[in-house]
């Protein structure tokens, strides 16, 4: 066994950002476990810009975005082993690593996850009808025709508007494809207008909005798809299928935070399938943090980064003075209208001057105001906020003195006012 | 008459931008100002990747050097396709200047070089 | 030239296929098998309940209780020499009404006429073994000796193992055509003819199909479609048993499975259809499921599902299993065929049949000397400990470097299969094989690392690998 003092797991844009920021503030015991070959994770496969306006200002593509903190990463001598994958994690801070080198334990003093999420899969959504080759997801034909120059399709539909779907929907159409529409169950795009614009209108590639695929067809190669229109409960309405015939359905449905290292039900789920984390992104056992894609799916790399920051100096506070006693403790839980909610559990510690919440919308509203009440319903705090949107995080920072008194579960309400 | 959505902010406000230039739909200043770029002059930065031979790494990623008009950008995709490199390359090179004669430049954006890992 | 006359053509490398090809290989004969498909055990052999039933459900006196409690008596040794992953955790069929408590009480009775060991159990009792059965169940049926087990390899290593003693075997061999020859058959296929002094049929659901090529039988067998979700891994068990409703005419019901891999089996409906290959899956048939697996499992997390799939059933018009000559014209014709549920259970049993009633009578069975019923054990990281594995990356580093990260499969792993008598050439072959692609991201990871591993092996362009049919290449042929 082995120890080191900060273990970050996960070498992408968030594992990056934390082991640099706890290098600056005197963390110099760092080790980066990255289960690839390189730095940066999914961006590497991001070929598409738009990455770092607020981080740098610029406009970056994923690749460039990288190496600005792969360089970072490299300056400070920080050390990251690749090849690395983690196989299990006890709650002594102990994590069992394999590689082409051997089977390592760390033993840890505290760790960081930064291991990013995965795209939801067909079987997922139970998409109907049959499973043929052609059916693949998003960040599977990115990976497919930007890094191993190789194309999966000629005639292809998309279904979902995440982000990702879009800007496949454009990158295939560039490569020669035929992009025949995108499908979305939701009455509103997932993805950015942004994307909506520069990948689909400037392709004229048509987004169905309320529809979804109801029939899949193709015994072994996908042969078409049937799509329907959906009611206000999201179920197809009878008369409306059309058939498309395409050799590919590339699915942009959803990415779930990657917990599938947490075997271990010391580590309870939040509400976005990450780790359940205080504002202080810390959970339940001491030590440990996580940031990034893996505690919530975020629309910006530059939001992650700046997460992780934030979580590095928590485990860097945390290293510096592991006894310290919350002066409060409670749990926040979310209202109905927003999808999840960061943290659903606050400790405040002496040092603390805000809280930060972050969370998205589950439908769009063009004005709201958010409140945050304690059980007897008084109002701590309130703000109004407009254009809230689901493809958008909203994050509301709270002054940590508003809670000194407080030690009973608050809850979130938002009153639509548009 | 021209309609767009504004990508601004997450407001997205359906505009009409006349022959004039008058943005109409508009909830703010930045909304008219991006209407009138969008319709008198849009450009978009091109992203894509070539083949490199010789390395651990298959594709090169590339883009424009600068953002090109919107009606050159199928014109640019088949000049890229062209392209085929096999020296290491530095981010931020320009590996083709003027694409087929039509004012554009392709950059790579990432460095590439014999000690480069494929992802 | 002569061509090769063999002792013994099987149709279809399904389970039944495959344990009567393995039994066979102990003996000095020429068998060949030949399965339509682009990997062995591919269609109703892959897709079903993986359950290793006790024997207790099917009527007394029928050859499929006979059979299901023999084979279910052979399964322990086979898994042993197969090296194949089963678990005999035993069942329960779960009453849940006072008329169902009956039903089962009944049904306890039928186990015990074909001779398997089961009682009635109260409800306390119950909920002692399974915490998430439904709270007010009637009590239960408790069999000890159902189990479940990794259905895609027990077919493959059977294969392996046959191939291992001698067996030949031929892929994407579809019989189009046979013909009876002086002393035997002559079977054609899509890929040419092969000669046979006696034929096989264990061509499952197309079992009628492939016999009518030389005389129509006097039954048919219509397409049962089963539907199924596939549940993740959970940090609590959801169930340690198979747990099954009690049974109806449509057949065992809706049940609540766990599987070999860790995570859960919730079906199978069951719908007649009409075509032989129909493997759709449907929403409204799914949510039925899912709304009957509650009614059993209260706790069953259906919002964790990460795989929906289909199988069909060979359903024999007249219900019993047909293990016997195609008629009297063709005593060298035998059908293994209309082998709906249980299938796997009773697979070793048909073998031991089959061979005792007919193949003795009809060719002279003289064993090898050199036959070796052990398949060569595989390397299973997962199930090692730390200092186990610490020592097998240290003979060889790819065993450290994963590949799938949901089932934590290393590449050293993937390697191995290709030095077996038999491997698979898919993406889909690997995941039967080592569960890369069968966890929550479902191959959106791996898929693509495997696809490269797979051309660098075989040497072939990357756009030759198929997913699962031939021409099923994930990667279009198209330049640049």
């Amino acid at each position: 066994m082995i120890s080191r003092t900060l273990v970050i797991i996960g070498g992408g844009s968030a594992g990056m950002a934390a082991a640099i920021k706890a290098y600056d503030l005197g963390v110099k015991d760092i080790l980066i476990l990255e289960k690839g070959r390189v730095l940066g994770g999914i961006l590497n496969q991001c070929i598409h810009n738009g990455f770092g306006l607020q981080e740098f200002q610029e406009e970056l593509t994923g690749p460039e975005f990288l190496a600005r903190y792969a360089a970072m990463t490299q300056e400070r001598n920080i050390e990251v082993w690749f090849e690395h994958t983690v196989l299990n994690i006890n709650a002594n801070k102990e994590i069992t690593v394999s590689s082409p080198q051997g089977l390592v334990i760390i033993k840890a003093q505290a760790i960081i996850f930064t291991v990013g999420c995965y795209e939801r899969s067909a079987g997922a959504i139970k998409l109907p009808g049959d499973r043929p080759k052609g059916v693949i997801t998003a960040g599977q034909a990115q990976y497919y025709q930007n890094i191993l120059g190789q194309k999966v399709g000629k005639q292809v539909f998309v279904l979902g508007s995440g982000d990702i779907g879009l800007i496949m929907a454009r990158r295939l159409t560039l490569e020669g494809a035929k992009v025949l529409g995108v499908a979305e169950i939701m009455p509103y795009s997932n993805g950015l207008n942004r994307n909506i614009v520069q990948c689909l209108e400037d392709y004229e590639i048509p987004l169905y909005l309320s529809h979804t695929v109801t029939k899949v067809i193709g015994k072994e190669r996908l042969e078409k798809i049937e799509i329907s229109k959906v009611d206000a409960n999201y179920q197809p309405i009878l008369g409306t299928e059309k058939i498309y015939e395409v050799d590919t359905l590339v699915l942009s449905v959803g990415l779930i935070p990657n917990l599938e290292i947490f075997n271990n039900p010391k580590f309870v789920t939040s509400s976005t399938r990450g780790l359940l984390v205080d504002n202080h992104f810390a959970s339940e056992i001491p030590g440990i943090f996580s940031a990034g894609n893996c505690l919530h799916v975020h629309d910006l790399v530059d939001f992650v980064v700046k997460e992780a920051r934030i979580a590095a100096t928590n485990a860097y506070h945390y290293l510096q003075n592991q006894n310290e006693v919350s002066l409060q403790e409670f749990a926040v839980l979310k209202a109905k209208e927003m999808g999840y909610l960061i943290p659903e559990y606050i400790r405040i510690h002496q040092s603390d001057t805000a809280v930060t919440f972050q969370f998205r919308v589950r439908f769009p509203i063009l004005k709201a105001r958010i409140k945050l009440l304690n059980a007897k319903n008084e109002v701590l705090f309130q703000v109004v906020r407009l254009y809230l949107i689901p493809s958008e995080m909203v994050s509301l920072e709270v002054k940590a003195a508003l809670f000194l008194q407080n030690s009973e579960p608050l809850h979130y309400e938002v009153e639509v006012l548009e | 008459m021209k309609k767009l959505i504004c990508i601004i902010c997450p407001r997205g406000c359906h505009l009409e931008v006349d022959e004039n230039l008058n943005v109409t739909g508009n909830f703010c200043s930045r909304g008219a100002i991006y209407g009138k770029q969008e319709v008198s002059n849009p450009t978009r930065m091109i992203t894509s990747t070539i083949p490199i031979t010789g390395f651990m790494v298959k594709m090169l990623p590339v883009r424009t050097k600068e953002p090109v008009k919107k009606a050159l950008i199928m014109k640019v995709m088949k000049e890229i396709k062209k392209i085929v490199l096999d020296r290491p390359v530095q981010a931020g090179e320009v590996i083709a200047t003027n694409v087929g004669n039509l004012g554009v430049d392709i950059v790579a954006s990432a460095t590439i070089d014999k000690e480069t890992k494929q992802y | 030239m002569t061509t090769k006359k063999y002792d013994i053509v099987i149709i279809g490398a399904g389970v039944t296929g495959a344990v009567l090809a393995r039994e066979l290989a102990r003996y000095q004969l020429d068998v060949l098998i030949l399965d339509k498909e682009n990997d062995v055990g591919n269609v109703t052999s892959m897709a079903n309940s993986a359950i290793i039933h006790a024997g207790y459900d099917p009527l007394p006196g029928t050859l499929k209780a006979k059979l299901n409690v023999r084979g279910n008596a052979l399964y322990p040794k086979l898994c042993e020499e197969l090296d194949v992953s089963f678990k005999q955790s035993g069942s329960l069929v779960v009453a849940t009404s006072e008329d169902e408590k009956i039903l089962v009480q009944d049904l306890v009775r039928r186990g015990k006429q074909n001779g398997v060991k089961c009682s009635y159990i109260y409800p306390r009792r119950v909920l002692e073994l399974e915490p998430n059965v439904l709270k007010d169940n009637y009590g239960a049926l408790y069999c000890k000796t159902c189990g479940y087990i990794d259905p895609f390899n027990l077919v493959s290593h059977a294969i392996e193992n046959a191939l291992d003693n001698g067996v030949t075997l031929k892929l994407n061999h579809l019989v189009t055509a046979i013909a009876q020859v002086d002393g035997g058959y002559q079977v054609v296929t899509n890929q040419g003819s092969y000669e046979t002094k006696l034929v096989i049929n264990a061509s499952g659901v197309n079992g009628v199909k492939v016999a009518s090529l030389l005389e129509t039988p006097s039954f048919k067998i219509t397409p049962r479609k089963g539907e199924y979700f596939v549940l993740e891994k959970q940090f609590q068990p959801l169930v340690t048993r198979p747990i099954f409703p009690v049974p109806s005419k449509k057949g065992k019901g809706i049940l609540v499975i766990p599987t070999t891999g860790g995570t859960y089996l919730v079906g199978p409906s069951s719908e007649y259809t009409e075509a032989f290959d129909d493997l759709a899956t449907d929403t409204l048939t799914l949510n039925e499921i899912a709304k009957h697996a509650k009614t059993l499992v209260p706790s069953t997390p259906m919002h964790q599902v990460i795989r929906v799939y289909a199988g069909l059933r060979p359903t024999p018009s007249d219900g019993d299993f047909h293990l016997e000559p195609l008629s009297e014209k063709h005593p060298n014709f035998i059908n293994l065929i209309g082998i709906e549920s249980p299938g796997f259970a009773s697979a070793p049993a048909v073998a031991e049949y089959v061979i005792n009633k007919y193949l003795k009578s009809r060719l002279s069975l003289v064993e090898k000397k050199n036959y070796n019923p052990l398949v060569k054990k595989y390397v299973k990281l997962n199930e090692l400990s730390d200092e186990a594995r610490a020592a097998l990356i240290k003979t060889r580093s790819d065993y450290g470097l994963i590949i799938c990260n949901c089932e934590k499969i290393s590449k050293g792993e993937i390697l191995d299969l290709f030095s077996r008598s038999y491997f698979p050439t898919t993406i889909k072959g690997i995941k039967k094989r080592l569960r890369c692609g069968f966890g929550k991201c479902q191959g959106g990871f791996c898929g693509p690392k495997i696809v490269t591993l797979l051309s660098e092996v075989l040497k072939k362009d990357l756009n030759d690998i198929n997913y699962d049919e031939l021409e099923t290449n994930i990667i279009i042929k198209e330049s640049r």
